[in-house]
């Protein structure tokens, strides 16, 4: 059973079919990037050769062909994430700018010196730049929830209590963490931090394209992702917010499309969410992610996520008979990703052996630096699985690696 | 094969057992080399004499193979070289990686790193050392 979403589906990414280095692809860097089936390339090809002009401003024919694809867009996007309704979902560039855009909008009018930020140790430079930022300018200050050992192990008990007991104003929380491969109760935490009135912004980066995702079951003010994480384009992603906190926020940037009326002395915003879309969006972008969210739900969400568990866990158990080995992240359920230190070889080593047999690693910090930092490394390298992937690729990654130890020899 | 280019065996001994591998007590003086992209990070130490020849070159740290066996090849040629001396060797090594001419000077076992010119990704890997070097003999500490 462990190929059976591979066998069916494999073939509708294209670019999976290839010989790197003169050995066929095994594409495991799917946690940086994953791949994108012929559907989303055709629906951005078709886009640009019959659909193309700019949004919302056009009284022609083609103007309104694009606006109703990107506004249908973005119902998609909300019915993906269930949400209640568009108005809740502002296109962004990527779960990077989605949680910018909090920090810099929501942010800047709601904290002040006596306000914490709580995040993890475990978080993405993504989740973590932003708030040292705007603590800095808001004089608020940024506390860590401490994660144990390699396991990446959080007392969420603990956290409750903070949540209770301290002056928190926003938790900031990754839904999956894309170095340690856990899968954190984004749930419990939300409703907790509903219950003391804490604003809840989740990351969903990692988990937006490898499973159900429901903003409404979680019960999270915000929550962002990136599209070219779950089989859409690059430069498109999604922040979800509450209507009605989206509506109390100010503008992140300004120019077009995002005004009611301008004099040359003031300007009126356009409502929410149009309001923080300056300038002509990335239309091909949200057209494509639309695309991917049908695709997915094809292949179903649910049969995805079961199947990156077993492969996080096949992963995990082969990786640990490696002599040498250091595996990150929980021992018990997973995400699909594995990252791992073997011996004293270094990452990039590893990653440029493996290369050289057609497996496609990442190595280094994963954008995860003060917890590297933490857990005494200077890096790591991952392998990080997709529905399109085999069985069979994790015996390559594994011979590679067997190699990899007798050439630089642990 | 291609890695074998990359990874010479010279360079596999140098980067398991890294040759002038310590840090130098002032008055030597300590450049920093970090590359953002993988958190590699090296220092070099140089201790120079009156007539400003290198008396002394060590450095620490926790890199891949090809910065560390690139960083201590340099500990061994650059011993003896004025300031200027090195900084040619530099520019001769740099230039050994990213273009086809001829080096102008001997690069002696530094040759081995050629390889990395297939692998422009790992120019900064190789060069790393190379600039801790630059900013040591700068005399910043």
């Amino acid at each position: 059973m462990t190929n059976a979403l591979a066998t069916k589906y494999r073939t509708d990414f294209p670019i999976l079919d290839q010989q790197v280095n003169g050995h066929p692809l095994v594409y495991l860097d799917n946690a940086a990037s994953t791949q994108r089936p012929v559907r989303v390339i055709d629906a951005i090809n078709q886009y640009y050769r019959h659909d193309h002009a700019n949004v919302h401003r056009g009284i022609h024919a083609l103007s309104s062909r694009a606006t109703k694809l990107y506004e249908d867009a973005r119902s998609r996007v909300a019915r993906f994430l269930g949400a209640a309704g568009p108005e809740s979902i502002v296109f962004t560039r990527g779960t990077t700018e989605g949680i910018n855009l909090v920090a810099s909008t929501w942010g800047i009018q709601n904290l002040g010196p006596k306000d914490i930020i709580l995040i993890t140790e475990m978080e993405h430079h993504a989740n973590l730049i932003p708030w040292q930022i705007l603590a800095r300018r808001t004089g608020a200050k940024l506390e860590y929830i401490a994660i144990h050992g390699d396991e990446g192990t959080i007392d969420w008990s603990q956290v409750e209590e903070r949540l209770k007991n301290e002056p928190v104003r926003l938790l900031a929380l990754t839904h999956i963490s894309n170095s340690l491969g856990c899968i954190n109760p984004v749930r419990e935490v939300c409703l907790a931090a509903r219950r003391y009135g804490v604003t809840t912004l989740i990351d969903a980066a990692q988990s937006a394209g490898h499973g159900p995702l429901n903003v409404e079951e979680i019960g999270c003010d915000f929550l962002a992702f990136s599209g070219h994480k779950c089989c859409g384009p690059t430069g498109i992603g999604a922040l979800y917010g509450r209507p009605e906190l989206l509506s109390k926020m100010e503008p992140y940037q300004c120019g077009g499309e995002m005004i009611s009326s301008v004099t040359y002395e003031k300007a009126e915003w356009k409502p929410a969410p149009h309001r923080f879309e300056a300038g002509t969006p990335h239309i091909a972008g949200a057209i494509g992610l639309a695309a991917a969210l049908d695709y997915l739900d094809q292949v179903g969400r649910e049969a995805i996520q079961s199947n990156d568990h077993l492969f996080g866990q096949i992963a995990y158990e082969q990786l640990s008979t490696i002599p040498g080995m250091r595996l990150l992240g929980p021992k018990g359920t997973r995400a699909g990703l594995v990252s791992f230190q073997i011996g004293k070889i270094h990452a990039h080593d590893l990653v440029a052996y493996a290369d050289h047999f057609g497996v496609a690693l990442r190595g280094g910090h994963h954008c995860n630096q003060p917890l590297m930092r933490k857990l005494g490394l200077t890096g790591s390298a991952r392998a990080s699985f997709y529905f399109y992937n085999t069985e069979a690729e994790i015996d390559r990654l594994l011979k590679a690696l067997r190699k990899a130890i007798d050439y630089f020899g642990g | 094969m291609e890695l074998d280019e990359l990874y010479q065996t010279i360079i596999l001994d140098h980067a398991k057992r890294p040759r002038n591998f310590g840090e130098l007590p002032p008055p030597a003086t300590k450049g920093q080399g970090y590359n953002p992209a993988c958190g590699d990070e090296v220092s070099v130490y140089v201790s120079q004499k009156q007539d400003g020849t290198i008396e002394q070159v060590q450095f620490t740290g926790q890199a891949c193979a090809i910065c560390m066996a690139s960083t201590s090849l340099m500990t061994t040629q650059v011993k003896g070289k004025t300031t200027a001396e090195a900084l040619t060797l530099q520019q001769a090594f740099i230039d050994l990686l990213t273009r086809d001419i001829e080096p102008k000077i001997r690069l002696g076992n530094l040759q081995a790193l050629a390889g990395v010119k297939k692998f422009p990704q790992r120019l900064k890997c190789a060069t790393l050392g190379w600039h801790a070097l630059e900013s040591a003999l700068k005399g910043e500490r």
